[in-house]
């Protein structure tokens, strides 16, 4: 029997100038996967409120994903496995079964024990149990998520992951750290200047962002535990861009202390700036691959914004991108295959994945202002920055660009997101 | 609105002196001082040409066509007038502050904006400026002057800003 106990896979973040928000967040889908797996949610039993709360995480998540279809369970809530009338649930069109129980233990903690069941085999997939803070309750509705997730397609779920953005309320700009379906939504700083490309370090600890409260473009590190931050890079002109190296030690930045935009390496404490690029030039948004050797980044060098590749330590630029338009924000796969980026043509702002191998543009959405795209850890969703209805918003398109979704928050814009590491 | 701008000028003057002084006693020569004030009587210095709403100087920003960053030939008048200006009033310091329409990505508009008002600052200079009276910032398409989508707004957004 699987009987797993995830506990403390939820950390407790403390974070600084934390503000409750009640987010009344509207998510629109749109499209479908090519086949959509048609799985059952019975309600969960237990503590009535807890068991609707994480019953509708877990099917939100699902749903977002575009992978799977809710089969209605009509009433029917078997309780144990023993009660499960399988055939019941081939003819309501199901082919697998959530059942459950949630509770709040003696420790205080939120725990949800389900089984997930092939309903056409007839054999149960797995039994486990899900504990977090009990002021995390959809935490443990993503995790349930992700397991079901991970049960039935193989691939790791991105459920309990976290987004960074920033909210700009009128001349007030927020860097938010969210959930990754835009609940449960931190303020981790918030002020009367731009604030501008939130970059998670890997292990999800610490945000490096742009910004302007001194009166130009600085680049700041803040620990999301304590809240304390740190000047990275100060000098004359604009400091900005970050982006981690994967091991964490190392980040690459943009300066124009020595003329145009250009990219430096620098250490997480500020020092051991150095250059690698050596253009006249705007070279920006560098992006380090997955192993660390190669840095993408845009330039305008050959007369038009294109994607660049180039060695992590310094060295020759390789052009990525050609023909119409212009390429900006590139950002690696996490499993190395690819990039997706901000296509720009027309006048429109599309979402645009290439292929290392066979160098193929594939453009994934309708356009408009869609900017800044970022991979889920697992590939298979990407989020980006667009605007509806005269606002900013967060958007994500599958990676195959089947299924789009919409996210409004309550007030503001949304902007610069970037989805977080694995917990 | 003037008597604002008057006061914050003044005060701007204030502080430049406050904070200048401990380097003037340590290294700039009491004679050059002198002979700037000399240039620039204190009836003169009264009526600022800065303040004159009639002057060129009262033109404080430079536009640019899309992705350009070079100072178009209808501005380089103005720019000459307040590099005349600040080679006669070196006690004087500008920052330029350089701005992008939305059509780009705000990282590469950060380095454009910053291309547009570096390059006021060598015009200035080229022009009598000092350097060390002049910074350089860049807002990219982060301050935008109009907000729609539209060239109307994206032609108000391409611009360095001589802020005194």
């Amino acid at each position: 029997m699987l009987l797993r106990t995830f506990q403390g896979m939820i950390g407790l973040l403390f974070l600084m100038q934390v503000t409750a928000a009640k987010a009344e967040l509207t998510i629109e889908i749109v499209g479908a996967g090519e086949y959509q797996f048609p799985v059952a949610i019975v309600p969960f039993s237990g503590d009535g409120k807890l068991a609707q709360v994480i019953r509708d995480v877990v099917v939100g998540d699902l749903q977002r994903s575009g992978l799977f279809r809710m089969v209605d369970p009509e009433g029917v809530s078997p309780q144990s496995v023993a009660d499960v009338a399988y055939g019941d649930w081939q003819i309501r069109g199901a082919e697998a079964l959530v059942i459950g129980s949630v509770a709040f233990r003696d420790d205080g903690r939120a725990e949800a024990r389900f089984h997930l069941l092939d309903v056409v085999k007839q054999v149960k997939l797995s039994e486990q149990v899900v504990s977090a803070d009990a002021g995390q309750v959809r935490a443990v509705g993503h995790r349930v998520a992700d397991l079901i997730y991970e049960k039935l397609t193989g691939d790791r779920g991105v459920f309990n992951t976290r987004i960074a953005y920033v909210n700009r309320i009128g001349r007030k700009y927020n860097l938010v750290v969210a959930d990754s379906d835009g609940y449960n939504e931190q303020v981790v700083l918030s002020q009367d200047h731009p604030v501008m490309s939130p970059a998670w370090s890997p292990d999800g600890s610490h945000l490096a962002y742009v910004g302007f409260e001194t009166g130009h473009a600085v680049v700041y590190v803040q620990s999301l535990y304590t809240g304390q931050r740190k000047v990275l890079a100060d000098y004359a002109g604009s400091n900005s861009a970050p982006a981690w190296s994967p091991d964490g030690r190392q980040l690459a930045i943009v300066l124009t202390r020595d003329g145009s935009s250009q990219i430096y390496l620098v250490r997480p404490d500020g020092s051991g700036v150095r250059r690698i690029t050596f253009s006249d030039a705007i070279d920006t948004e560098p992006d380090f691959s997955p192993d660390g050797q190669h840095l993408l980044f845009s330039s305008d060098r050959g007369g038009s914004v294109q994607i660049y590749r180039m060695p992590a330590m310094g060295g020759l630029a390789q052009r990525m991108t050609f023909g119409e338009g212009n390429n900006f924000s590139p950002r690696h796969s996490h499993d190395g295959k690819s990039f997706v980026f901000a296509h720009f043509r027309n006048g429109k702002f599309h979402i645009a994945v290439q292929d290392f191998k066979t160098e193929q543009m594939e453009i994934l959405t309708e356009g408009g202002w869609d900017k800044k795209p970022s991979f889920a850890p697992n590939d298979k969703l990407i989020m980006f920055a667009s605007e509806a209805r005269g606002r900013g918003i967060l958007a994500t398109v599958s990676s195959d660009g089947r299924v789009k979704q919409r996210i409004f928050s309550q007030s503001g814009d949304a902007r610069e997101p970037v989805w977080g590491p694995y917990p | 609105m003037k008597k604002l701008v008057i006061s914050i000028v003044l005060v701007n003057l204030l502080a430049a002196c406050a904070s200048e002084k401990p380097k003037e006693t340590a290294q700039a020569p009491a004679p050059a001082a002198a002979a700037t004030e000399r240039t620039a009587p204190a009836p003169a210095a009264a009526v600022d040409e800065l303040n004159d709403a009639n002057s060129i100087l009262a033109n404080r920003s430079t536009y640019y066509p899309f992705d350009v960053s070079v100072v178009q030939e209808a501005d380089k008048p103005l720019v000459k007038a307040h590099a005349r200006y600040l080679s006669e009033n070196l006690d004087r310091s500008v920052r330029l502050e350089g701005n992008c329409d939305e059509r780009g990505s705000n990282e590469y508009n950060l380095g454009l904006g910053q291309r547009r008002a570096d390059g006021v600052k060598k015009m200035l200079i080229l022009g009598g400026a000092k350097s060390s009276q002049i910074t350089t910032v860049s807002y990219g398409e982060e301050r935008p002057r109009a907000t729609g989508h539209n060239e109307a707004s994206w032609k108000q957004n391409r611009r360095t800003d001589l802020v005194y």
